[in-house]
């Protein structure tokens, strides 16, 4: 007989079939993602965990047989005699039985990790590259140690590695110590008899000999450290969420923003350390909120969108200064504003607001069911679109499905210049 | 010989080999058990899990199957939906126990009397497992089977592979011989001649032979119909064997991939037909030694109330009534067929020699046991020694549901004179393969037209196909085929036909 310790195995035998599970369901379980971060508050999104997915989607078919004659023996009989004749429900004998079999279960609890959340999340949304390279690009670059090098400039040279490869060397190789030729030294001016003291004499010529033949530092010993340039993520950013809650904007309308500021949220994520979220929500006097009031408190009243800006501008000048922060912006509205705000619009966005911002995303949000070209133009639209021509860096789209949020999103994260580039290509 | 194995809960290696040791003895001495060699291996939670998804086995190959199955194990597991089960043991020389390291040493006691010494007597003695099974050989083989799918997916893509893979799994209940065949079945020696099928295909593979013209065809009305039929060896239940011996498409690899799927369908096909002998035997097996051991003073009364408490839920059988009713409990039918039968053959009573001449009154119970578990399969085991007794004991009745009949279900038999045989008749039925399985087989091939496969589904007292599912099996089954599949269900009482499935492959053949 033999007993085998197993537990120290590894484990984790099972994920590569796992993996390979997850590629397959892939469909089913990013409609479960999604479905998930529905429900979600824009920081959750990232905490991964559990999501149902049907199993029903996932079986393996097998020739099964139904319907027909049923004979069954069962255990139990309290008072039955043969020829009764018991009514159809309930009779305790259609109960299935063992899960995971037939239709007895109809959807499973999956659980997935963080990072394997966010890539399906993502890769829903096909996240394109060009607009990381983008992003990149307001990265700075830093120089990050990376190891030792045999070559490099005497600047680079690394003292302590020298020393400690020259010592192991000088020990390998038996350099004899310097003590040990002062103490022979010293033995050789005492020593009287001539034999002996050629014998020292003679040992002492070997080592110092030897000493001479074995450097104290040598060319190979020598060592420098070594530098890589790496981009270094700039460290944070905030971003800030502003809507218009008049009475106009309906639940779908800010669904549809919250899911735009969740993109952005996930975006700026994988790109700083530390993202900060504001959120602004005005009416005709605007006011920071928190997530749960944006997106479900109730408000109503008129529509001065400057009022938002305004706000927006005060925040950035009390807590973050446009040289530690990235800012970004994303206004969602349905685009209707009091005509005698657009001056105040214009002045805040054009002085105060653009020059500090990294990008600032204009969505006009309207109601499902009809296409976006059969809108007509908000005055808000009207009065941005003034604003880009006259060279405002603004990004504006308008949506009306959900459907429609990531393809906007790709839109307006598109590296600039990409069509000269390829035009010129 | 009186001191205590262990006390207390706790164990270690030493503590494993004195109840491995103490089990042997009564195993062997008084039980009269003949087992393979052991090996016990401790395990973890999560490797339990692992050897769950994998169907038991220590090793196998990849598949996602196998993960939605850990997935699944494994949510119900951290939901506390599910215990996991104490042991898993491999039918395989030496006979491999997984143990897991939360158990008790009471409970490691009962899991090595339970798998290493009840389980192991059965794997090596049913004639089941003799006949269709290599204990010597299936970890080699499954070891081959790994590293082959993995060398297809290198090759062929991991798609490709899952695809045949897929298809065959559809088709892996039906890719069993039910009887005999000339030889026994040879792991070892099948994956030899696989190897060497390979290399020599390899070796003398000359791209050339395939631009040389081939002579002139035979025509198909030179083969009459029932030279065809005989040389498809048709009809031919075994699907998963037909489609690699004669699929026109495939390729070799696709073929070697069937036939592994195949041999492991044929591995694991005794253990289905097997379930309540298996377990009862086990169960038995370590209740006896367990008691035994209480008896000499090698377990304490308190370690021996913790195992009673375990082995009362595993052979607990609730009523059709209770919520927690979902068919019958193998442990607990075998456990106390086998008792019964102990019973018997101690202490008849004029019923039991009546109605079992042969063995009632005998005296050696173990002896008729170990003739039992060696001859017999569930179906043949409950119509031979379900008795009277336990039928009454049990309060065993019998439903009959016609879907045509409007005012309900009918008692046909119940626990009296008049209802013991058709009860024991009717529940061996539930367990008879011929029964569960839809019998289905491939009964001929348009060789002349449009190279149709052609399969009969006999029907039994009314039960069709699922729609949906034999859909999909078709197509798989077409898409290995390459050209259509029919499929008629033909009731069997009538010879008439019920309903007919066409499926075309999705690939379609190139054009000739």
């Amino acid at each position: 007989m033999h007993i085998i310790d197993r537990r120290l195995n590894p484990g984790g035998k099972s994920l590569e079939n796992r993996q390979r599970f997850l590629r397959r369901a892939k469909a089913l379980v990013q409609g479960a993602v999604k479905k998930t971060s529905q429900d979600r508050g824009i920081k959750d999104v990232l905490e991964g965990g559990e999501v149902s997915i049907p199993l029903d989607g996932m079986d393996e078919p097998r020739f099964r047989r139904e319907g027909g004659t049923r004979d069954m023996v069962l255990p139990g009989n309290k008072k039955f005699v043969e020829g009764d004749i018991l009514p159809r429900s309930g009779d305790g004998s259609g109960r299935k039985s063992a899960p995971g079999q037939g239709d007895s279960e109809d959807a499973f609890r999956f659980v997935l990790s963080k990072e394997e959340f966010v890539n399906l999340f993502l890769d829903d949304l096909e996240l394109p590259d060009l607009a990381k390279r983008k992003f990149a690009e307001a990265e700075s670059h830093a120089l990050q140690r990376a190891g030792y090098a045999t070559s490099g400039s005497p600047a680079n040279i690394s003292i302590s590695r020298t020393v400690t490869r020259a010592l192991a060397r000088r020990v390998a190789l038996r350099r004899p110590r310097p003590q040990a030729i002062a103490e022979l030294e010293a033995r050789l001016e005492q020593e009287s008899d001539e034999e002996k003291r050629a014998e020292l004499l003679a040992e002492l010529e070997a080592l110092k000999a030897k000493a001479k033949r074995i450097p104290f530092i040598d060319p190979i010993d020598i060592r420098y450290r070594r530098f890589e340039t790496v981009p270094k993520p700039v460290a944070q950013a905030v971003m800030f969420c502003l809507m218009d809650v008049s009475g106009s904007m309906s639940e779908h309308m800010k669904d549809l923003a919250k899911r735009f500021y969740m993109l952005l949220y996930v975006f700026l994520t994988r790109r700083y350390r530390h993202v900060e979220i504001v959120f602004i929500r005005h009416t005709d006097r605007a006011e920071e909120v928190d997530e749960q009031t944006f997106f479900y408190g109730p408000a109503s009243g008129g529509t001065l969108v400057s009022s938002a800006l305004q706000c927006m501008h005060d925040i950035v000048r009390s807590r973050f200064r446009p040289s530690d922060w990235n800012i970004y912006a994303a206004q969602a509205s349905d685009g209707d504003n009091a005509t005698s705000d657009s001056e105040n619009v214009a002045r805040l966005l054009t002085d105060n607001i653009l020059p500090v911002s990294q990008f600032f995303a204009y969505l006009e949000v309207g109601e499902s069911g009809t296409y976006s070209f059969e809108m007509p133009d908000s005055s808000l639209w009207s009065l941005y679109e003034r604003l880009r021509a006259g060279g405002a860096p603004l990004s504006m789209r308008k949506v009306r499905d959900r459907s429609e949020i990531f393809p906007v999103f790709h839109d307006l994260f598109q590296r600039r210049g990409t069509t000269q580039e390829r035009a010129a290509s | 010989m009186s001191e205590l194995l262990f006390e207390g809960a706790d164990w270690n290696f030493s503590t494993l080999q004195r109840i491995h040791d103490a089990c042997e003895t009564v195993a062997h001495r008084e039980l009269g058990l003949d087992t393979y060699p052991n090996q016990i291996e401790v395990i973890t939670a999560e490797q339990m899990l692992d050897a769950y998804s994998s169907v038991g086995m220590p090793l196998f190959y990849r598949h996602w199957s196998f993960g939605k199955h850990f997935a699944y194990h494994e949510a119900s597991y951290r939901k506390g939906l599910m215990g996991l089960a104490y042991e898993i043991v491999i039918n395989s020389s030496p006979c491999i126990s997984y143990l897991m390291e939360e158990n008790t040493a009471t409970m490691q006691t009962l899991v090595v009397a339970h798998a290493a010494f009840g389980h192991n007597h059965f794997f090596k003695n049913n004639y089941l497992f003799k006949q269709w099974t290599d204990a010597d050989g299936i970890l080699d083989y499954l070891d081959f089977a790994r590293g082959y799918v993995g060398q297809c997916e290198e090759r062929y893509g991991r798609l490709a592979v899952e695809h045949t893979l897929d298809a065959a799994h559809a088709l892996m209940s039906h890719g069993v011989d039910r009887y005999p065949g000339k030889k026994k079945l040879d792991f070892r020696e099948e994956e030899k001649r696989a190897g060497k099928r390979r290399l020599y295909e390899e070796g003398t593979f000359n791209d050339l032979w395939r631009t040389v013209p081939t002579g002139p065809v035979k025509t198909s009305a030179v083969l009459n119909v029932e030279r065809r039929r005989a040389l498809l060896g048709l009809p031919q239940e075994n699907l998963l064997y037909f489609l690699e011996k004669t699929a026109p498409r495939l390729a070799p690899w696709q073929r070697e991939l069937l036939r592994i799927v195949r041999h492991i369908a044929q591995y694991f096909y005794p253990q289905g037909q097997t379930k309540v002998m298996n377990e009862g035997t086990a169960t038995y097996v370590h209740y006896r030694i367990m008691n035994r051991l209480h008896q000499d003073g090698r377990l304490t009364d308190g370690n021996f109330l913790e195992f009673l408490q375990s082995h009362t839920n595993v052979v607990f059988q609730p009523e059709f009534d209770d919520p927690r009713f979902s068919g019958f409990n193998p442990y607990a039918l075998g456990f106390a067929i086998m008792q019964d039968i102990e019973r018997i053959v101690k202490d008849p009573t004029e019923e039991d020699r009546e109605w079992f001449p042969d063995i009632a009154g005998t005296g050696d119970e173990m002896a008729v046991l170990r003739d039992v578990w060696a001859n017999y399969r569930d179906e043949s085991f409950i119509t031979q020694f379900l008795s009277p007794n336990l039928i009454r004991q049990l309060r065993l009745f019998h439903l009959h549901d016609d879907p045509a009949e409007r005012a309900g279900v009918l008692v046909d038999a119940i626990h009296d004179e008049r209802g013991y045989r058709r009860i024991r008749r009717e529940l061996s039925k539930q367990y008879d393969v011929g029964y569960i399985d839809p019998n289905i087989e491939v009964v001929d091939v348009d060789l002349a037209g449009d190279r149709r496969l052609m399969l009969r589904h006999t029907v039994v007292k009314g039960a069709q196909l699922a729609e949906t599912d034999t859909k999909r099996v078709l197509q798989n089954l077409a898409d290995l085929w390459s050209y259509d599949v029919s499929l008629v269900e033909v009731d069997a009482a009538t010879d008439k036909v019920l309903k007919e499935y066409v499926l075309n492959p999705r690939i379609q053949p190139a054009a000739a």
